[in-house]
């Protein structure tokens, strides 16, 4: 279902939270591993074939390893996303809909390739993606290639960059060619 | 044979052989709808029409255990596609992609008939930049993504304003592409059987098709998995099957033992044959009656049989017994009066049950009733002509003589039985209040296995317990669905305050037409829609340039034809508006039932009253109902009991013309009946309806007992071979009921422990109390 598919997609951003990195692909991973979680806001943009300009939205999220992770949009519609472990919770206009990860194999396995790079398994990740780093430490770019067919279904190219060991932009390109941009600053002493 | 005689037996011949004929012909059912009452109430009668062929009746839920969750799913597939091609299934879904295509289909290319927010005012400009706006917003949000690719078609979200009314958790979670339970254990299939739930046949075909199938698919896909079926229709086929199978193994259970017992008395297979003829008669009398009054013969009313039995086969013993003594003339002359009082008596307390509203009790006085009265009509009319002037019994004094020390034993323990009395009453008057179970759940034939099963596969299909529903009524099609809207706007106000968490509604998926004319009108003309989408869109992301989909599929709209219930078809909402729009005798009806809120999980029956006030909308609180017609029914029995019990006392009393005569007669029945009841509650057996027509039964059935021993007994208390003729004829009684005991079937089980101990004690009652001192010689 084209629903399912599309809630699932936006939650990897939501996983990627904050996270500190580094210039070698394993140091980087141990980084993200070790990171302790916290709250950015957050601006996405949507670039929809459909429409003529982005749908921007903005926010909070708030990321408390190993697998809970909310998303509070308050502009342009106030709306809360949960992640918990399996369980995605969504709540809108007093209405709330929840949706088991385990309901869709394809989508299960992207989300446990994203939990992967959040826990820092390279092994785990490397089953999913090709990885890619290019960058130094002050600015990096991570560039995730699906080999895993059930995931290329979904989205062909998942890019993470960041300044120093934080993640600052997440930009997910969808098999249908749309692209949306995840832009994050982190909230200090969070 | 003098004349008379052949006249009387030429006379029961043909009656035989008419009664074969009937019986025959008969329809016999073995389904719950003995629990149904015969003159409904208006909500009753749509709750009848839900148990007997509500669409819900010809669901079954079927589970896939054991294997992995890629297993199961394939044999989940493999099981589907064997079933559809079987044909006996209108539906069958498992949850599988593409499965509701059709549905969405269904709802996206009428989206213009069928949405709630179609209005004029939709389409104008500020309602357009509204509603598109909307729809862009939420894009942004996860669950607008689905939205994205009709978004030029269906720009102001018609599909979404029908969806936000559909019940979201309406639907089990899926694992490895297929429905599976919420803990992943096991795949989940919903089939709708084309057999009516009714069909019993059907439905049992239907389950031996489903389970041939996974047997075929399961060997082909190789590993141990296990097969669970359940709903309404398992229910009907093992209660069936319960019935079906203790009615034969009852009866003859019964008719052994009695043969047995008749054997040793007799020592004759010859009257061993005759004493079993009136038995037969009386059976097959019984049978022919409840045919022709009822029309179909319920499988308990077979099961009563066996206690028919041990009952009727007593007038042969009296026969028999007693005229081996006396010969024939003067048996008529001393005991018949005797044997004619206690059959009235019987008839009395049977024929109680004759006005009761729950058919099942209704048919068993008939048929206990004509049981009766033909074995002792046949006893006094056929028998002796058939068994010749004297009968040959066997020498039974010896035996007499022990029993009647027995007696003379019991009359000097008498003491003992009053005790017991005054402890059993003490304990009834502590319980008073917790003796009766008021639950319709005591008659249910089925097994706490069975419903177990069935709960759990509810639970995962997340198939809501259709308690509270809504119930309105039209002359046709377009006015019950013109109904069902106005209750429905009544109901979205609760739904509106959180009173309510929803409703399903078949005019969702089929407006009536009216409804459907006037969403039609609502839709602008398309140039006048190009002229507002371009104002209204100016600066949007949306450009009106890019929605001439939405411009066509409008225009497209206007002209359509409107939706029939033929152009469901192929889809699973045919499937939920067949089971909420029903047609019938009185017209036509449309279900609306109604979800909790998910809060508290409670639905506020007095808040939705109060909302359909004044309107002829019916509010059904289905557990509530067939309770409440259970606990009518317990009303009614206690009624029924007091009036049977008033009738016998009141034939014994213009017998007996005698007050003391008459409490020596009814003392030990009156007793008989406290111990019994006492002690079954004492047991921990919960009393219930049947309890208390066994009660009745117990004095109509032991009165015979305590009159012989109060009108035949001599100045030397009651002779030997009359006691003997008894305690034989007692002991037949017991087994006839107490073998209804072992019965799992709970009515019958009820009578079988009640009226059996009761029957034997009244016995032993009577000859503790009415046996009198041997006079000094």
């Amino acid at each position: 279902m084209k629903l399912r598919d599309g809630l699932l997609a936006l939650i990897l951003y939501a996983l990627l939270g904050p996270a500190s990195a580094a210039l070698d692909l394993n140091q980087l991973m141990a980084d993200l591993a070790r990171h302790p979680g916290g709250r950015a806001t957050f601006t996405e943009r949507k670039y929809l074939a459909v429409l003529d300009k982005p749908v921007v939205s903005s926010g909070e999220m708030r990321f408390s390893p190993p697998a809970h992770m909310e998303k509070r949009t308050l502009s342009p519609h106030p709306e809360v996303l949960v992640l918990d472990k399996d369980v995605v919770t969504l709540e809108r206009d007093k209405r709330r809909l929840t949706l088991r990860l385990d309901s869709q194999p394809e989508a299960l396995a992207f989300v446990d390739s994203l939990r992967a790079l959040l826990a820092g398994d390279r092994s785990a990740l490397e089953r999913s993606y090709a990885l890619q780093l290019v960058g130094d430490t002050q600015k990096w770019v991570l560039h995730l290639l699906p080999s895993d067919q059930r995931i290329s279904a979904l989205v062909l190219r998942i890019t993470v960059s960041g300044q120093g060991n934080q993640v600052r932009s997440i930009e997910y390109l969808q098999a249908d060619g749309d692209r949306i941009v995840l832009d994050l600053l982190p909230i200090a002493g969070s | 044979m003098s004349a008379p005689v052949l006249r009387a037996l030429l006379l029961w011949g043909i009656a035989m052989l008419a009664g074969l004929a009937i019986a025959w012909q008969s329809r016999f059912t073995a389904d719950m709808s003995f629990v149904l009452p015969l003159h409904p109430s208006p909500t009753q009668e749509v709750m009848i029409r839900q148990i007997k062929e509500g669409v819900v009746t010809r669901l079954l839920m079927v589970g896939i255990q054991g294997g992995d969750a890629e297993q199961r799913a394939a044999l989940s597939r493999e099981l589907r596609r064997r079933l559809v091609t079987s044909g006996e299934f209108t539906s069958v879904q498992n949850g599988e992609a593409g499965s509701q295509d059709a549905d969405r289909d269904y709802l996206f290319r009428n989206r213009y008939l069928l949405s709630p927010a179609v209005t004029p005012e939709r389409f104008s400009v500020a309602g357009l930049r509204e509603s598109i706006a909307h729809s862009i917003d939420l894009l942004a949000s996860p669950a607008g993504m689905m939205l994205k690719t009709t978004l030029t078609r269906d720009p102001t979200g018609e599909l979404w304003a029908q969806l936000g009314a559909l019940d979201p958790a309406g639907e089990p979670p899926t694992r490895a592409g297929v429905w599976a339970s919420r803990d992943g254990g096991r795949a989940l299939l919903l089939l709708q059987t084309r057999a009516l739930g009714s069909d019993t046949d059907g439905q049992a075909q239907a389950i031996a098709t489903v389970e041939a199938e996974f047997e075929h698919a399961r060997d082909a896909l190789g590993p141990a998995m296990a097969l669970e079926v359940a709903g309404p229709g398992r229910f009907a086929v093992r209660a069936r099957e319960t019935i079906r199978s203790e009615v034969s193994r009852l009866s003859a259970l019964s008719a052994v033992a009695i043969v047995a017992v008749l054997a040793f008395v007799y020592r004759s297979p010859r009257l061993v044959l005759l004493g079993l003829l009136p038995v037969g008669s009386g059976a097959l009398a019984g049978v022919v009656a409840v045919s022709l009054a009822f029309g179909t013969v319920f499988g308990i009313t077979i099961g009563f049989g066996a206690a028919l039995i041990g009952e009727a086969v007593d007038y042969s013993i009296y026969y028999f017994v007693q005229s081996g003594q006396v010969g024939a003339a003067a048996w008529r002359a001393r005991f018949w009066p005797t044997v004619r009082l206690g059959v009235l008596t019987s008839l009395a307390g049977f024929g109680a049950l004759l006005f009761s509203g729950f058919p099942g009790l209704a048919q068993l006085g008939l048929y206990a009733m004509t049981g009766v009265l033909t074995a002792a009509l046949v006893t006094r009319f056929i028998l002796p002509a058939l068994a010749g002037p004297a009968p040959a019994v066997r020498d039974l004094s010896a035996t007499g003589a022990r029993l009647a020390a027995a007696a003379r034993a019991l009359h000097r323990w008498r003491w003992v039985a009053l005790l017991l009395a005054a402890v059993a009453l003490a304990h009834l008057t502590v319980h008073r209040d917790g003796l009766w179970q008021a639950s319709i759940s005591a008659l249910s034939t089925s097994d706490p296995a069975d419903l177990a099963a069935d709960q759990a596969l509810r639970a995962d299909m997340a198939a809501p317990d259709a308690r509270y529903m809504v119930v309105v009524h039209g002359a046709d099609q377009e006015s019950a669905l013109q109904a069902a809207e106005a209750a429905g706007a009544r109901l979205d106000t609760l739904v509106a305050a959180g009173r309510l968490g929803g409703y399903d509604s078949p005019a969702r998926f089929l407006p009536s037409q009216s409804l459907q004319r006037q969403r039609q009108a609502a839709l602008p003309d398309p140039e006048i829609l190009a002229q507002r989408l371009a104002t209204a869109q100016a600066d949007s992301p949306l450009p009106a340039s890019r929605l001439a989909p939405f411009i066509a599929d409008i225009g497209a709209a206007r002209s359509q034809p409107l939706l029939d219930r033929a152009q469901l078809d192929g889809t699973h909402l045919a499937l939920a508006t067949d089971a909420l729009l029903e047609r019938h005798d009185g017209g036509w009806s449309v279900l609306l039932p109604l979800r909790p809120p998910a809060s508290d999980g409670e639905i506020d029956a007095a808040a939705v009253r109060a909302a359909l006030g004044g309107t002829h909308i019916l509010f059904i609180d289905l557990k509530g109902e067939l309770n409440g017609l259970y606990a009518s029914y317990l009303d009614e029995a206690q009624i029924l009991a007091l009036a049977g019990l008033a009738a016998i006392v009141a034939l014994l009393a213009a017998t007996l013309r005698s007050l003391p005569r008459l409490l020596a007669v009814t003392g030990p029945l009156a007793l008989a009946v406290v111990l019994v009841m006492a002690g079954l509650h004492g047991l921990g057996k919960p009393l219930h309806l049947l309890h208390l027509v066994g009660f009745l039964l117990i004095v109509a059935v032991g009165s015979n007992y305590a009159l012989f021993f109060e009108r035949t007994a001599g100045p030397g208390g009651l002779d030997p071979t009359t006691l003997t003729s008894m305690v034989v004829a007692n002991i037949t009684t017991v087994i006839g009921f107490g073998v209804l005991g072992l019965s799992s079937v709970p009515v019958l089980h009820a009578l079988g422990v009640t009226v059996g101990p009761g029957a034997a004690l009244v016995l032993i009652l009577s000859a503790a109390f009415l046996t009198r001192r041997p006079s000094a010689p």
